[in-house]
């Protein structure tokens, strides 16, 4: 049973992970941050219950607060981004290039 | 009274510090009799301390604390007040105070006239520290301040090349003697583990092996060839005469030169011990003494005549010294500051008059338009060519004598003594001749004055002390003897042979060679140029000798300082530039290169950054797996 959980967490993962390396859109990326931040809280409860332990379940609450928090940090960043350069798109911010 | 013996040095020492700040306002003359009076206190301090010795009977030397410096190794700032200190400090300040004086007529209309007189001052007060300081240890920061006063009044008039480079060449040179002098202060504390002239001379007899004492004797020696201008470091105080002249007067010929002499006199204990090394002093005083008389004899330059005839004379005080015939060395530097001063401050007398022309083919005549100072530098004259009764001719025939009474190897440096005697006989007539009699050789436009009475009254006071001081001295008299004594205590001294008949023999002899001298010069120069031109090529080559120096400044240039500037050369432009340098910035250039072609990674795109960071993740991942979490 825990396997798939398992596979759906590693799924969504790497759709996540995907989103992130293929998409543009700032907005869409953060989603997609989410969408892994999920699969690993899901990869916790679906352990913890399988250890019958709650560290999982703990781990998942502590994930849970602290994307809360960066999210409201990145989404205030891509709305300044996007009031000042009129695009969301992450390309065009490449100004610390080598 | 020797409470306050600290005065001494700190008089003008004072004077330099408040002339440096506040000469600027102070202006001419006003500073220049603020240092003579700082100098001139301090002659008065002096001699009032040095009462006790004046007065005979049982005087201790005396070791006056003033502050600790290095106590760990005796050198402390303590102040020795004997005979010998004593009367080196009486001749500084007082010579030193006429001299000051001279400066104050000679250096009018120099812009930095107050600066020349704080450099006077700290030289006075580096000078006495030098001479009243009571171990090695504060002896060498008198010695090496010396130097760099002198460094700085060689160098006064910075803006000729010539006086910079001669400024330079002095220091560089007598870094050469310094350095020697510095190994030796090293074996000195390495043998007695203190400095203290106290500390080590009463335990000279027990601690000390004759090894060790012949290379205290040597290192000193090689210190003192350099302050003292001996072969073959003299090079540097001919041209040490770019300064202005009442420098040469005070610092060429006067005091510092004899700084050297002074240290051997004060390490007679050590040489007493060191046979060897005191003959090597004795013999280089006798190369140096002859070698720099025939060069004096052609030189046209009035003030590079007093420069070698300094530099022969300082010969003699070695020659002196080293055949252990201390007093008669001290007598001789005694002397010898009253007559060389006198000269210098007369022929800067002349120089001034005649609108700073040194070349004497293009003087002549000058004792009608200058009768005081043709007349005191006759006196000097006769003085340092050793006619009687002028003070030169006892403290000359005095080392004279013992050489001769200690005979063997020194009975051949009498000679060398006795011909040097002549040469300087002849060539110190030569200029006075060539000055002041004769018809007038002037360039146009040169109208000669006699100079101001500052400056006519130094001349006529050290007249008059060239004629008297030989007194303090004779056969009939061993006043100075008997002065110094107390300074040489436990040392047994050289005399002249005793006996009438031996001292009249000398005597005889020593006068014989100053008047063939003097006669020889006035009967070849005291005619129309060609014939003293014709003189002078009777000598032919050896004449081209004696006029370029021997070329020894050559032989250095192609010897020692060529091969030296190749190797600094070789060293900044090859080696530092090329090896070192080049080691740096290729360091540099390779972090920059590499820099450069990473640099593309750098792409500025998040998801180039994503990438790398999942091609990593999965890399550990892969491992973990790999190695079964």
């Amino acid at each position: 049973m825990t396997d798939w959980y398992m596979i759906l967490a590693a799924v969504l993962f790497l759709i996540g992970a995907m989103g992130i390396l293929l998409r543009r859109n700032a907005l869409v990326m953060f989603m997609c941050v989410e969408l892994m931040l999920n699969a690993v809280n899901l990869t916790l409860l679906s352990a913890g219950r399988a250890l019958n332990d709650l560290d999982g379940q703990v781990a998942t609450l502590f994930v849970l607060v602290v994307a809360a928090a960066e999210v409201v940090i990145g989404l205030a960043i891509i709305v300044s981004i996007f009031r000042q350069r009129d695009t969301a798109s992450v390309d065009a911010l490449s100004e610390l290039k080598g | 009274m020797t409470d306050l013996l600290w005065l001494v040095i700190a008089l003008p020492l004072a004077g330099a510090f408040v002339l440096h700040f506040f000469g600027r306002y102070l202006r001419e003359p006003l500073s220049g009799w603020l240092a003579t009076g700082a100098i001139a206190a301090a002659f008065v301090v002096s001699a009032v301390a040095a009462v006790p010795f004046f007065q005979g009977g049982d005087v201790e030397a005396e070791q006056i604390a003033i502050w600790e410096w290095m106590p760990a190794i005796g050198a402390n700032f303590e102040l020795q007040w004997d005979p010998l200190s004593a009367l080196m400090a009486l001749v500084v300040t007082g010579v030193g105070s006429l001299i000051h004086l001279f400066a104050i007529g000679y250096m009018h209309g120099d812009e930095r006239f107050h600066r020349f007189f704080t450099y006077l001052n700290l030289f006075a007060a580096s000078m006495l520290t030098l001479v009243l300081a009571g171990n090695y240890g504060m002896l060498f920061v008198g010695w090496e301040l010396v130097g760099l006063c002198s460094y700085l009044l060689v160098g006064f008039w910075y803006t000729r090349p010539t006086a910079a480079a001669a400024a330079k060449k002095a220091f560089v040179v007598n870094r050469i003697g310094d350095f020697g002098f510095l190994i030796g202060l090293m074996v000195v504390f390495a043998t007695f583990g203190t400095m203290s002239y106290t500390g080590i001379f009463e335990r000279v007899g027990s601690e000390l092996t004759t090894g060790a004492a012949t290379a205290i004797g040597l290192l000193f020696l090689v210190g003192a060839a350099g302050k003292s201008a001996q072969v073959p470091l003299y090079v540097w105080l001919p041209d040490a005469m770019e300064g202005p002249t009442p420098v040469s007067a005070l610092i060429h010929a006067a005091t510092m030169v004899t700084a050297g002499v002074y240290v051997v006199a004060r390490s007679a204990p050590i040489y007493a011990e060191a046979p060897i090394a005191s003959g090597a002093v004795a013999v280089i005083g006798a190369i140096t003494a002859i070698w720099a008389a025939s060069i004096a004899i052609a030189q046209s330059d009035i003030k590079r005549v007093l420069a070698y005839s300094t530099v022969s004379q300082l010969g003699y005080m070695f020659m002196g010294v080293g055949a252990t015939a201390y007093v008669a060395g001290v007598f001789h530097l005694m002397t010898h500051a009253f007559f060389k001063a006198l000269l210098f401050l007369g022929a800067g007398s002349v120089i001034h008059a005649m609108s700073d022309e040194q070349d004497m083919h293009k003087m002549g005549g000058l004792r009608r338009r200058m009768p005081v100072t043709a007349a005191t530098m006759g006196i000097a004259t006769l003085a340092i060519a050793g006619i009687p009764p002028l003070a030169g001719f006892w403290s000359k025939d005095e080392i004279l004598g013992s050489l001769f009474e200690r005979g063997g190897m020194y009975a051949a440096l009498w000679i060398v003594g006795l011909v040097t005697a002549l040469m300087t006989a002849f060539y110190m007539a030569r200029q006075w001749v060539l000055v002041f009699w004769g018809e007038p050789r002037w360039e146009e436009g040169v109208e000669p004055h006699e100079s101001p009475r500052v400056m006519t009254l130094p001349l006529i006071v050290l007249a008059v002390l060239s004629i008297v001081a030989g007194f303090v001295n004779t056969p009939l008299r061993f006043t100075l003897e008997h002065f110094l004594e107390p300074a040489f205590e436990g040392v047994s001294l050289q005399h002249p042979p005793e006996g009438w008949g031996m001292f009249l023999l000398l005597a005889g002899l020593s006068t014989l060679a100053g008047v063939a001298g003097v006669a020889a010069a006035w009967l070849a120069y005291n005619r129309p140029p060609q014939a003293w031109r014709r003189f002078q090529d009777g000598f032919g080559r050896l004449w081209t000798a004696w006029e370029n120096a021997y070329w020894v400044d050559d032989l250095y240039a192609t010897t020692i300082v060529g091969p030296g500037r190749r190797g600094a050369e070789l060293a900044a432009f090859q080696v530092d530039a090329g090896g070192i340098d080049g080691a740096v910035n290729g360091v540099g250039w390779l972090f920059q290169r590499v820099g450069q072609s990473l640099r593309g990674l750098q792409t500025g795109y998040v998801r180039n950054y994503g990438a790398g960071f999942a091609a990593g993740l999965l890399v550990v991942a892969i491992w973990l797996v790999a190695r079964g979490i």
